[in-house]
């Protein structure tokens, strides 16, 4: 029989988390994180730099209201998980932060954002330079009908990069930096859509980290794809810490439990809880986390 | 079980089979159409035997007939009754046939219908020829001796050989004529006219200097030098061109001379094996696709017309493109979506179906009369009167069409820009780069397949329209083609033929019915494979985009 460490390493379906035996289950995931092997020493928010500072944020798509008052640091080159039920605003919150709101026309924000003491909503903030360093990955892997050079390439490009030198050097670094470089390196000039979802995702996440942001945000990375390309993302997600902000937003507990260091709970539009992962998971301040991390409901 | 009609129709098999037949009645409709065409068509360039025959109707006397056999018909005997014939009682139907018996320059008329019961002793002479001339249509008869000059050079037997030579050696002479009189002459044409147009430019602008005068007058000596020379080589060529010619018999007992110059072709069918014919036949066919129209458009080839479509056809493509494509992109991507944008794409929608010719009444009273004399006036004053855009030419007419076929453009562009997933637009976007960078890069080339899908259509479409042409441009006898050596190559402003409109102008417009007729249909075919040529190279390109830039797997 699988240990329960195995299983909730392994096992990534919340199917297994319905179960009504709260204690038990709670109790799981407190071993679960002791078994991520990371050594993790214990975090406090005093303690971190801050990167993005999220203040009063309110946000609506028309007469609805999806944001409520949200307040919270995001602690630079830290892994900042986003927990919550369907339709909490997780993702909302998350595309806020490097403004791909603005492309939703109802779309109207209260509040600030601030990026190196700057409001990221300031009229004078030019936005494709936010987005550029604040970088994102979407849920579904899109790379463009372009060859793998070319796509990690593309935000060079942009940029006016076209340094053949440069490119390439580039290129590799990202990929490694991604993971891909090993299996892709021989066909880096065939078309990207000849990749397995997985891989697709780590050439996006290659192709963002290509153009060096300082905030990486990931929405969902791995809810498309299979247990063993999950992992993959996972590990590098670790590996991506040590140089860039992460935040990530995930529909699975123990991903959010295995690879973030601090989690924010949100309900309803409002941001419930947040702190370090093993106080959220293991010691929840509010009544409302308890029950979702449990999964009394979401 | 027992199949009740209930249940057969609620199996919904009938609907599968009426779909099918609908499906087997269009191919049927479209296969039958080409065949017809390119039967008609294509069999009148196959030299068929030369008849000769006694034509004797009653009660009058009986004359000989020689010619081809064009076609035939049933009629009602009653009908030639009627006409006052006598002699058919007992038959309800007899056929006649048309021949092509020539020597318009003789007997009047080319054709003759011939009741086929009243034809007797048909025969094929082996020696009867055929002589396709530049003028006056075919000749038919007996040759009977070919002269140089006034002495006779051979007779009898020997008479085909000769002329055969002959013809040769003249058709060679011919083609020189022609480089010089198309190519060096029209070449110093052009040059002369731009000086003219020079002199009285600087003339309107008051900078006539001596200076300028004696240089122009300097240039203008030199191209006179250069023509007389070509003038004098082209006398020279004329009296050697018309040295030779031959005599003739008619089958009616005329003799006739025909110089050899007059002469495209000579042909003995009666006495051709396959293998000759064949190759007869595609010599026929080549030139019917590559050389100049003759008499009146019923003879000669039909390349004018085919460059004419093309030519018009690439440059609406050039035109509507890049005007349809920026308008679906404002329209989908910039404009804010709203009544604004919708009454705009309802009127875009309605544009596609506003009959042509109203495209053609505005292109003649907007583009021609107000732009045309406007642009006249900035950029050719020198040589008004004489219009230069302010008359009907290939530039109009082509704006004219890709204003017809913009509509088509749009929607089909504006149909791919929304297709491409908002997936891939936000991935660039999160990347930096600009919402214009986003479209250049990302999402126009994703879309081009769908641009390549308007176009397609905008070409069928332009292709084949006519009416509006014939008020922008159309001509039916070009002088020569809008792309040629001289400056500036393409000649926007020239009228141009057209496919299209050469079928109307030889089936409707032709003084000589029956000649034109297989021309229509050859004409036709020709249209179709025009269309379908330019269709499939644009289908292979949007295939390749398409391969490309495949979208990604939603």
């Amino acid at each position: 029989m699988m240990s329960e460490a195995a299983v909730a390493k392994k096992q990534s379906e919340r199917a297994d988390m319905t179960q009504t035996d709260t204690e038990a289950k709670f109790r799981t995931h407190g071993i679960s994180l002791d078994h991520i092997g990371r050594g993790r020493q214990k975090l406090s928010l005093e303690q971190e730099e801050t990167c993005l500072e999220i203040l009063d944020l309110n946000l609506f798509y028309g007469e609805k209201q999806a944001l409520f008052g949200i307040n919270m640091p995001i602690p630079k080159k830290r892994v900042t998980a986003f927990i919550g039920p369907s339709g909490c605003g997780k993702s909302t919150l998350l595309r806020s932060l490097n403004r791909m709101n603005d492309l939703v026309e109802s779309c109207r924000i209260e509040g600030e954002v601030l990026h190196d003491a700057q409001d990221i909503y300031h009229k004078k903030v030019d936005v494709s330079d936010l987005r550029r360093r604040v970088g994102m990955v979407f849920q579904k892997p899109n790379p463009f009908p372009k060859s793998i050079y070319e796509n990690v390439a593309y935000g060079l490009r942009i940029q006016g990069i076209n340094k053949k030198r440069v490119l390439d050097e580039t290129v590799e670094w990202a990929l490694k930096g991604a993971a891909l470089w090993d299996e892709v390196k021989d066909r880096l000039h065939e078309s990207a859509l000849g990749l397995s979802g997985g891989q697709q995702q780590r050439l996006v996440i290659a192709r963002t980290i290509a153009v060096k942001p300082e905030v990486l945000l990931l929405d969902e990375p791995a809810s498309a794809l299979d247990p063993i390309s999950t992992l993959k993302i996972e590990e590098l997600i670790n590996e991506l810490k040590e140089r860039f902000t992460i935040v990530i937003v995930t529909h699975n507990m123990q991903q959010a439990a295995r690879v973030s260091d601090y989690t924010a709970f949100m309900y309803m539009g409002q941001l419930i809880e947040f702190g370090d992962t093993d106080t959220i998971f293991t010691n929840p301040r509010e009544k409302k986390t308890e029950d979702y991390i449990t999964g009394r409901y979401g | 079980m027992k199949i009740t009609v209930k249940s057969w129709f609620k199996s919904g098999s009938p609907w599968v089979w009426m779909n099918a037949s609908a499906v087997a009645i269009s191919l049927v409709m479209v296969i039958g159409l080409l065949a017809l065409i390119a039967v008609r068509g294509l069999g009148h360039f196959w030299p068929s035997a030369i008849m000769m025959a006694e034509y004797s109707v009653p009660g009058h006397t009986s004359s000989a007939v020689m010619g081809q056999l064009a076609d035939d018909e049933e009629i009602p005997a009653q009908r030639l009754i009627d006409a006052g014939f006598t002699g058919l009682a007992e038959e309800e139907l007899v056929t006649r046939q048309l021949l092509k018996v020539g020597n318009r320059d003789v007997s009047g008329s080319d054709f003759v219908w011939v009741v086929e019961p009243w034809l007797q002793s048909i025969q094929y002479p082996e020696d009867a020829i055929a002589l396709e001339r530049r003028e006056w249509g075919n000749f038919y008869g007996f040759l009977k001796e070919v002269r140089q000059g006034d002495s006779v050079v051979a007779t009898g037997s020997e008479a085909w050989a000769a002329l055969n030579t002959r013809l040769e050696r003249a058709l060679k002479i011919y083609k020189e004529i022609h480089h010089i009189e198309k190519k060096d002459i029209g070449a110093i044409n052009s040059k002369m006219e731009r000086l003219r147009l020079k002199q009285r430019g600087l003339e309107l602008r008051n900078q006539v200097t001596p200076a300028l005068l004696a240089d122009i007058a300097a240039q203008r000596a030199e191209l006179d030098v250069a023509y007389k020379v070509l003038e004098k080589q082209l006398g020279d060529l004329y009296v050697s061109f018309t040295r030779d010619s031959v005599l003739a018999e008619t089958v009616g007992g005329q003799t006739v001379e025909i110089n050899v110059s007059k002469i495209v072709r000579a042909y003995q069918p009666n006495a051709m094996g396959l293998g000759s014919k064949v190759a007869f036949y595609g010599s026929k066919i080549w030139e019917f696709v590559s050389d100049d129209p003759r008499e009146a458009n019923t003879e000669g080839g039909i390349f004018p017309a085919i460059f004419g479509t093309v030519m018009m056809v690439l440059i609406m493509s050039v035109i509507v493109a890049p005007f349809g494509v920026i308008a679906a992109v404002y329209l989908r991507e910039y404009a804010r979506q709203g009544t604004v944008t919708r009454i705009i794409r309802i009127a875009v929608n309605n544009l596609a179906g506003v009959p042509s010719i109203v495209y053609g009444v505005f292109g003649l009273g907007f583009f021609v009369y107000f732009l045309g004399s406007h642009v006249d006036a900035a950029f050719f004053p020198e040589a008004l009167p004489a219009p230069t855009f302010g008359t009907p030419g290939l530039l109009w007419a082509s704006i004219t069409l890709a204003l017809l076929t913009l509509p088509v453009v749009i929607v089909a562009t504006e149909e791919g820009l929304s297709r491409i997933p908002s997936s891939v637009r936000e991935g660039s976007l999160a990347l930096g780069a600009t919402k214009a960078e986003t479209l250049w890069r990302v999402v126009l080339p994703m879309a081009s397949p769908a641009m390549m899908t308007g176009l397609i259509l905008a070409v069928a479409r332009a292709a084949g329209e006519v009416a509006p042409l014939m008020l922008v441009g159309v001509v039916k006898l070009a002088p020569s083609l809008p792309l040629n050596g001289n400056y500036p190559f393409l000649h926007l402003d020239q009228k141009f033929m057209h496919l299209g409109f050469h079928i109307y102008d030889v089936g409707f417009q032709s003084p000589n019915v029956e000649a034109a007729r297989p021309l229509v249909y050859a004409t036709a075919l020709l249209l179709v494979i025009v269309i379908a040529a330019l269709n499939l190279s644009a289908v292979a390109i949007r295939n390749h985009l398409r391969e490309k830039y495949k979208s990604l797997e939603v």
